[in-house]
């Protein structure tokens, strides 16, 4: 297990270096000048030059990257051209706002995706089932902004029962330990702020949660239909098993590994895929701080940005295989 | 063994989902996040006066002298001051940390009295002696640090070009400014945001980390940062004025999308609203516990025609598009009418605006004509680039470049439009490479010369003139009008420039917009201000 780990995490490293020169050049080929960005509207040629040369962008390419990955060694994220801070301090509060926004909805799409996955290969071909895959399709279909203004207008506006956007209630605010709300308020014992915590996660939780909600309830249902089918569900009947038994105990344990799959890749999804959400919510998250230093061409943020949410998607992915081994034992690591 | 963990695992998702629910269902709202019980900015927890300002996005730094975003300024107005300040909805001069200025007879020295009995939020005394350290900080600085230092007064310490020769202090309430030559926009530059004085005890002690906390003697102290969502500032209890302000604390949130920030403001969740589309005006004004704010105007939109590329090099092509567009259809359909037609580069309220220019008024038949002239009889084809931002001065570019499309279409002209991400579209359009483009400028200091100069002369080909419009008259009359300190003699030489500008159409003015702000119909005293940083020091709640 600790060798397949340990081999595991050696194949990162080819994975993230690659990953890493694509993105340094694929920002370079996009149009626009940082220190133009920084400078504004009145600036100078002659300031122009002069900053490209302090931020090093006068260099060659190669340069510049060597520089990067030497920095990256070092564990050194680079410095921000816009704010003059050192990313790996900065990037924080941003990637603890998703985190806690990203969990939520992942928990959300998986208790109900599954459980209408399940019910719906049940009862195949029932009222149910239909509805639930019509829905499902809705889900992966709605454009997540038009769904983020319309649950803001019901459930804030019209209802007053939600908060529509931000972490917390400013005119009470929580103060920050760990960035990650939900802990900080537990920590301090403000259980009223935690209330108004989870209450701000909810709605842009829910825009989040639709498509991976609908995706794992159509793959729980595919997956659960063709072990409904294998023989020892039958013989699990025969025996006088209640169906629920069989369903939930027997046959799940065998769906579930093609479902755990899908869920480590939304879970991923989720971290970086989240800028419209964090958009039309006003959440500060990662998704929205890598797309304003991509409109501000801050490329040292942009780069370290990608690399940290593409680090964490390959944990996640590495701690669903591991999981595969807990849940199936005829799976072996060597 | 094995199967136990993962039904742990679902039972710990079950009883997560309960708490979230408990949460949700738990009537009593204890965080004042509903109208219905919010009264009005202050939470039943304390008596505290909150006010709430939403907008659309976060500041870049809080040290004004590094900041060129109305976003950094929105914040620092109110926690640093100025030695002057502007009128309460307009550009003129008043007292700020000086109470007096003096300006000798040849526009070379300016004699500034100060406030006594002012001192930074850190306790420093505020005197001559931190004006000086504040202007020596930023002459000894770099255009990165401190760009708009280098944008009004022309270069830093040693620069050929540079405006301000010394700051010296006399006394302790006494700062004398000696210019390298006369400056006529000088006293409005000083009012400028940018040029707020701060602590110089903070600033030596921060560094270049001064932006993160900002000290200065204004009205409201800073007391928190949570980057991209909200910065707060509370109440400054040692402010050199008694009666001011009126609030406790004022929180400035970053909500970047224009409907979510209204839905914040219908559920209470903010006080007050920034950029708010012209299209949503009348759901405010519907609204009775809400009211409407209006931003006076201090900007342009236009449609910029490159006079280095063909056929805009020819003049009377530019007046053909000029008498094609329909400006008012424009300004009736997007802009709701909060805004005035343009036909000069700049707003009626600036000093110097000539009225007497008649404007191109619509007529499809005189441009028709024009391009027969020219020799285009047929028409031709263009690109027609469209902003994909929405500004104030521009709330929805790609419709106003549909209805220009159509336009052009009438007498012939094929205009294809085109859009960029924002910062690409910029730097294209510095470079010259867009027929016709979109764009607009929100006046920094209520100066003619801060529109003219700025966006028309040849000097500024490669930065803002993105028009490259280039002409030897007007740049005489515009450099002349730099240094002359006669308000009459000036607003002559503007005038003159106008009508050059005018004949030759560079541009197609569009509108000067009225920008709009939402707010709870309990809040009082509330004054946008033209530049767009607004001073709360007054603001209450009824």
């Amino acid at each position: 297990m600790l060798h397949y780990i340990g081999k595991r995490l050696l194949q990162l490293i080819p994975v993230l270096l690659g990953m890493t020169f694509i993105v340094f050049m694929i920002i370079r080929a996009i149009p626009g000048n940082p220190a133009q960005v920084i400078l504004g509207q009145l600036a100078s040629k002659e300031a122009i030059e002069a900053l490209e040369i302090k931020l090093g962008l006068n260099q060659p390419w190669y340069t510049q990257y060597f520089d990067y990955l030497v920095g990256l060694l070092k564990g050194d994220l680079g410095e921000s051209m816009r704010t003059v801070q050192p990313v790996a301090k900065e990037i924080w509060p941003y990637l603890a706002a998703t985190i806690e926004l990203a969990f939520f909805a992942i928990i959300i799409a998986v208790i109900i995706g599954v459980n209408a996955g399940i019910i719906s290969a049940w009862f195949q071909n029932s009222w149910f089932d239909y509805m639930a895959m019509v829905l499902a399709l809705i889900g992966v279909s709605m454009p997540i902004f038009w769904l983020g203004l319309m649950e803001q207008w019901i459930f804030g506006v019209e209802l007053q029962w939600l908060p529509t956007t931000g972490r917390e209630e400013v005119r009470d605010p929580v103060n920050s330990i760990t960035s990650l709300y939900i802990i900080d308020t537990i920590i301090q014992g403000r259980f009223d702020q935690l209330g108004t915590v989870l209450k701000h996660l909810i709605l842009p939780g829910i825009a989040l949660a639709t498509i991976p909600m609908a995706i794992i309830a159509r793959m729980t249902r595919s997956s659960m239909l063709e072990v409904m089918r294998a023989d020892y569900v039958r013989t699990a009947r025969a025996k006088g098993q209640k169906m629920f038994f069989v369903v939930y105990k027997h046959s799940l344990k065998n769906a579930i590994i093609p479902v755990l799959t899908v869920i480590g890749l939304q879970t991923g999804l989720l971290l970086g895929g989240a800028i419209l959400t964090e958009t039309i919510f006003g959440w500060p998250g990662i998704g929205r701080y890598i797309y304003e230093a991509i409109s501000f061409r801050d490329y040292p943020v942009i780069q370290s940005g990608i690399l940290v949410v593409a680090f964490i998607f390959i944990m996640i992915n590495l701690f669903v295989d591991i999981l595969y081994g807990l849940v199936d034992p005829r799976i072996k690591y060597d | 063994m094995r199967k136990s963990k993962i039904w742990s695992f679902m039972l710990l998702m079950f009883v997560a989902l309960t708490v979230v629910l408990a949460a949700c269902s738990s009537g009593d709202s204890s965080d004042g996040d509903t109208k219905k019980d919010n009264d009005k900015g202050t939470t039943d927890t304390s008596e505290e006066k909150v006010l709430v300002f939403g907008r659309g996005g976060d500041s870049v730094t809080l040290d004004p002298a590094g900041a060129t975003d109305g976003e950094s300024f929105k914040v620092t107005q109110n926690v640093l001051e100025t030695l002057l300040n502007f009128g309460e909805q307009n550009t003129e001069i008043n007292e700020g940390l000086a109470t007096k200025w003096e300006p000798s007879e040849d526009g070379l020295t300016y004699t500034f009295t100060l406030r006594e009995g002012v001192k930074f939020h850190d306790g420093t005394d505020f005197n001559a002696e931190a004006v000086v350290k504040n202007f020596e900080r930023w002459a000894n600085g770099s255009e990165d640090l401190f760009p708009y230092y280098k944008s009004m007064f022309g270069g830093f310490a040693g620069d050929e070009s540079r405006v301000i020769d010394s700051v010296t202090a006399e006394g302790d309430y006494t700062v004398i400014f000696k210019l390298t030559r006369p400056q006529a926009p000088f006293l409005k530059n000083i009012a400028m945001s940018p040029f707020a004085i701060a602590s110089p005890t903070a600033f030596e002690a921060a560094g270049d980390k001064f932006g993160d906390s900002p000290v200065g003697t204004g009205p409201f102290k800073f007391v928190e940062w949570k980057r991209n969502d909200s910065i707060t500032i509370e109440k400054n209890d040692e402010y050199w004025n008694s009666e001011e302000p009126k609030l406790d604390k004022v929180v400035f949130r970053a909500i970047p999308d224009n409907s979510a920030r209204l839905n914040d403001l219908l559920t209470g969740a903010i006080d007050l609203a920034d950029g708010v589309n012209p299209s949503d005006g009348t759901t405010v004004e519907a609204e009775a516990a809400l009211q409407l704010f209006e931003r006076p105007s201090m900007n342009v939109g236009y449609l910029g025609l490159t006079s280095t590329r063909p056929p805009f090099d020819n003049q009377k092509v530019r007046q053909a598009v000029n008498y094609a567009i329909d400006k008012q259809a424009i300004v009736d359909a997007f802009f709701e009418g909060r805004a005035e037609v343009a036909k000069n580069p700049m707003p009626s309220t600036i000093s110097g605006y000539n009225d007497d220019i008649p404007g191109y008024e619509y007529d499809p038949e005189k441009a028709k004509q024009l391009l027969a002239e020219a020799g285009f009889a047929d028409g031709f084809e263009m690109e027609l680039w469209a902003m994909p931002v929405p500004r104030p001065y521009m709330p929805d570019g790609a419709k106003v470049a549909e209805a220009i499309q159509k336009n052009l279409a009438d007498v012939g002209i094929t205009a294809n439009i085109v859009s960029y991400e924002w910062a690409t579209y910029l730097e294209k359009a510095e470079n010259g490479e867009a027929d016709a483009f979109l764009l607009g400028w929100t006046g920094d200091n209520g100066d003619a010369d801060n529109f003219i100069y700025v966006l028309l002369d040849e000097d500024n080909i490669g930065s803002n003139n993105y028009s490259y419009y280039s002409n030897d008259e007007t740049h005489k009359l515009l450099i002349e009008a730099q240094t002359e300190v006669d308000e009459e003699k000036r607003n002559e030489l503007y005038k003159q420039a106008q009508e050059i500008i005018f004949e030759d159409a560079p541009w197609v003015p569009l509108a000067h917009s009225t920008p709009l702000l939402a707010g709870d119909a309990e809040i009082i005293n509330f004054k946008p201000h033209p530049t767009g940083s607004d001073r709360l020091n007054k603001v209450d709640f009824k």
